[in-house]
């Protein structure tokens, strides 16, 4: 039973519709994500999320780095939230302001994953040859360093800093960026506009950002939405070491490393941020989950 | 009547999809007696693979749905068989045959297990002695009994059509239904397999419904015919009556289509038109848009079935017990 | 077929010898000075001078490098700038916690990943399904050590049954097992349930079907054999990752391993420790790939020709 473009019989009776207007893919896409409920409610929380990074000031009761130690370790209420710290910050404050470095964290490392990660990937696919071996052999080194070790590694050789931890879970994700965008370029590269491209003199620069790269889009955008959510856990991670952000500034990872060692006397101190980086990345790989599903064209049932 | 192996009676399928509702077989009936070959023909959609499907239970049920209809194999009616019994009859009494021998073999697998299973499961035969008859079957469809421990990828498309067809009697069944057999070999190759099939239907007494929409295949082995279109029969009977007095006018535009090697004319003559989309069938009678017959009562009225000496016609050229045209 | 896997086994070295120069280039971009660090704030800068020429930290890096390789070929990983044990030993003590641990999750993750995946995908679209998918996406949107900490929380504190820290009975690898396994077992449950979806729409598994077996037998020899090869590529693959884990789980639940030595090590600037111990986790994932290559083999005769015929 297949759905090919139809020419209307002579006479036909109740007959079919003629689909005459051929849509952007994009709408395609787009149209096939709202119907996915799912991937719609990971989308809300996201775009709910980012809303709270950026009123954080407006949102947050108190300035999360106000200590108090006079009201330390406070279970919640309904002055506070979520609780004190045991410097009698407000934990509720806190964790809004959190999602702030949270998602700074995660995008701009996912950015230089992404760009450095792409760019090597799409010159060894367009290249191929030992160009292309050699990239794809320096790929394998980094990934045959577990993530986190890597990570953990190059915050320990730069110092720990906002930036260094940046620098540090992108470059542990850009593998995998490589690996996605070579395998379309060497998709694409085959097909004939790159050789139509080439005949009329395009540089090689060009060809790759117009060309290519725009037919590289759907699987790199796929796998930054869930680099994003690995980027976050990763930044927690190394927080939660010790290896990232530093105390006092309130990130969820690092709240959850000191408030440790109160787990039996306040446990909400690790309660809420833990749950707070759990809905984000849940979100996160929802949505970009049906964001995949949405871009797939094989995956209609 | 006692010969009589398979019939079906008023079987109507739909399939339930997302786009809407899909009538794949709207009202088929025919019957089959044993040790012979119905030709069962028609282009893609016909609902052909479904009627097959549903007399093997194996119409895949979220999507599809059996509305109404009986199928009576050796007395018993298959559409209301438990499960559990209906699985004693596949591979067993009635074994299917499907079109892209590719894919039906299981990669991971050796061949000579996926025959000697069906030889465990219905025959009751130890590991051992299904093995023994495993590597016999092979030999019948003459590949080398030897092979039995090769997997699917060390054999040509042609040989794995060859192994299909020896899984499908290893337990010599009653029927087989073979569902574009040859449709995905090579031409040469083809033609060996169908000589093969038509030899051991003949040494196993086999009756069976062999799929296809090359006319020159029925030619080949089938003793009877029925042209499907739509889902429904339009035309139906032995291979003499519908190969030297086709009446309906799209089992007419089937034979028109078939260059002649002896014609001078080099002109092609393909029936205008695309087969209904299933989903949006026409009202009336289903070959009406395409048909150069077409008369006003096409457009409204499905016709009804008029025989003569077993030979069956679904068309208005042909109400009512009386030649019109 | 051998060959096959000499060549493999060969292609590893170039990826260790990368890994070796990644990991020496890090550590050796470090701010900061060993001797300073080893000496203490009080040492002068004569001791310290001194201590750099002991170390051997005066020479040019690439002759450092090449010091570090020569003699890392021969086993010696140098010694440790904190304990002044040999690397290698420090390593090997503590790595036998470190494997059981990770071979734990790994057991773990494929017992409750792969019937989850399977479940889900026989139930697809019913509640089961959004169940048991929810329930992996959880699983791999949780920081493991956010689990382990609440894990604590239940079982060490609030209903005490399990330690929360060391390594002497089985009771004490109950909550770094789960926390280990979680996020692959997630990985494993929705690989295993695509994978099933893919296969059960194939020709040969309605071939099967239509020769009347049971559906047992059509899930166990046919089903399963099929689906578990992109499972056993992802659970290779999440080896690796797991490895990273064991820092996390060994550092919540003080378990002495390889993963607690390598990140004070790095907290410490113990660079030959740093060296030697991730060379080390390299090596363990490269093994690993090799069994998931053999493991294929075993599983896919189509794999199996090829490794047959590959020259």
């Amino acid at each position: 039973m297949t759905m090919n473009e139809k020419t209307v019989p002579a006479s036909s009776g109740s007959g079919g519709a003629l689909r005459e207007k051929r849509r952007s893919p994009w709408w395609e896409v787009w149209r096939r994500l709202r119907r996915n409920k799912a991937a719609v409610a990971g989308m809300t929380v996201v775009i709910l999320l980012l809303f709270v990074a950026v009123f954080a000031p407006l949102i947050a009761p108190y300035d999360p780095n106000q200590t108090n130690i006079k009201i330390r370790l406070q279970p919640p209420s309904a002055e506070h939230l979520m609780g004190t710290d045991n410097f009698g910050r407000d934990m509720f404050s806190r964790v809004i302001y959190g999602s702030r470095i949270s998602l700074y964290v995660g995008f701009i490392a996912v950015g230089i994953g992404a760009v450095f990660g792409g760019i090597l990937g799409a010159v060894g696919g367009y290249y191929g040859g030992r160009l292309d071996n050699f990239i794809m052999r320096c790929m394998d080194v980094l990934l045959a360093i577990p993530q986190i070790i890597l990570a953990i590694a190059i915050v320990g050789a730069l110092g720990t800093s906002l930036l260094n931890l940046m620098i540090a879970v992108g470059i542990s994700q850009l593998p995998r960026y490589a690996r996605v965008v070579r395998a379309s370029t060497l998709t694409v590269r085959g097909q004939e506009f790159v050789e139509a491209a080439k005949a009329i003199g395009a540089s090689d620069t060009r060809i790759i950002l117009e060309n290519i790269l725009p037919n590289c889009m759907a699987p790199i955008i796929v796998q930054s939405t869930l680099g994003v959510a690995q980027a976050i856990l990763a930044a927690a991670t190394l927080s939660f070491l010790g290896l990232g952000i530093q105390p006092p500034t309130a990130e969820w990872g690092s709240m959850l490393s000191s408030g440790r060692q109160f787990l039996r006397n306040a446990p909400y101190l690790t309660f809420f941020p833990g749950v707070a980086i759990s809905i984000v990345v849940l979100a996160l790989n929802i949505f970009g989950d049906g964001l995949r599903d949405s871009l797939d064209p094989k995956l209609r049932q | 009547m006692k010969d009589t192996l398979l019939e079906i009676k008023d079987l109507n399928v739909i399939y339930k999809t997302y786009e809407g509702t899909v009538a794949a077989v709207n009202g088929v009936d025919f019957a089959l007696d044993r040790g012979k070959t119905l030709g069962l023909v028609g282009e893609s959609g016909a609902g052909k693979t479904t009627t097959a499907l549903s007399i093997m239970g194996l119409v895949p049920s979220p999507p599809g749905i059996i509305q109404r209809g009986r199928v009576t194999f050796a007395g018993q009616d298959l559409l209301t068989l438990p499960e559990k019994d209906m699985k004693k009859i596949r591979g067993n009494r009635i074994s299917m045959i499907f079109q892209d021998p590719m894919t039906s073999l299981n990669p991971v697998l050796s061949v000579g297990l996926q025959i000697s299973e069906a030889l465990v499961a219905h025959q009751n035969l130890s590991e051992a002695e299904a093995e023994r008859k495993a590597a016999e079957m092979l030999e019948k469809v003459q590949i080398p009994g030897a092979r039995y421990r090769e997997y699917p990828h060390e054999f040509s498309g042609g040989m794995r059509q060859r192994v299909v067809i020896a899984m499908a009697l290893a337990c010599n069944p009653r029927l087989i239904i073979a569902d574009e057999p040859t449709t995905a070999l090579d031409v040469t190759i083809q033609a060996q397999v169908l000589e093969l099939m038509r030899s051991l239907k003949e040494e196993f007494a086999t009756a069976m419904i062999m799929i296809t929409h090359d006319l020159g295949v029925v030619g080949e082995v089938c003793d009877d015919v029925a042209v499907m279109y739509a889902g429904r029969i339009v035309e139906m009977g032995s291979l003499d009556q519908i190969f030297g007095n086709a009446m309906h006018p799209y089992t007419l535009g089937l034979f028109r289509c078939i260059p002649d090697i002896e014609e001078e004319s080099s002109t092609i003559h393909p029936i205008e038109g695309l087969m209904p989309e299933p989903l949006d069938l026409p009202k009336g009678c289903p070959f009406h848009p395409r048909c150069p017959q077409c008369m006003e009562v096409c457009r409204q009225v499905v016709p009804e079935a008029c025989e003569d000496n077993g030979h069956r016609v679904l068309c208005h050229l042909f109400g009512g017990g009386e030649r019109r045209a | 077929m051998l060959r096959y896997f000499t060549k493999r086994l060969i292609f590893l070295i170039p990826v260790l010898l990368g890994v070796s120069i990644v990991i020496f280039a890090i550590v050796h971009l470090a701010p900061g000075d060993p001797a300073e660090v080893m000496l203490g704030p009080s040492a002068t800068q004569e001791d310290i001078g001194k201590l750099r020429e002991q170390l051997g930290l005066t020479k040019p890096l690439y002759v450092q490098y090449w010091i570090f390789l020569t003699n890392a070929l021969k086993g010696d990983l140098g010694r440790s700038i904190k304990s002044n044990a040999p690397v290698l030993e420090e390593i090997l003590e503590r790595f036998p916690a470190t494997l059981t641990l990770a071979s734990l999750g790994m057991l773990f993750a494929i017992t409750v990943g792969l019937p989850l995946g399977v479940l889900a995908a026989l139930k697809q679209n019913t509640w089961v399904d959004a169940l048991c998918s929810f329930f992996a996406l959880v699983g791999f949107s949780i920081p493991n050590f956010w689990v382990g900490l609440m894990l604590m929380l239940l079982l060490s504190i609030t209903i005490p049954i399990l330690p929360s820290s060391g390594f002497d009975s089985w009771k004490n690898l109950i909550m770094p097992t789960i926390v280990l396994g979680i996020q692959t077992m997630a990985v494993i449950a929705r690989m295993t349930r695509s994978s099933m979806l893919e296969v059960i729409r194939q020709d040969y598994v309605r071939t099967a079907r239509a020769k009347g077996i049971s559906d047992r037998l059509v899930l166990t020899r046919h089903i399963l054999t099929n689906v578990m090869i992109p499972v056993v590529t992802i659970a290779g693959i999440y080896f690796g990752h797991s490895l990273g884990g064991v820092v996390i789980t060994e550092t919540i639940f003080s378990i002495p391993g390889l993963g607690r030595l390598i990140v004070d090590a790095i907290r410490a600037q113990d660079y030959p420790v740093v060296q030697g111990g991730v060379l080390f986790f390299a090596l363990c994932v490269g093994i690993v790939n090799l069994l998931v290559d053999l493991l294929y083999a075993v599983l896919d005769p189509r794999i199996k020709a090829q490794y047959r015929s590959a020259k």
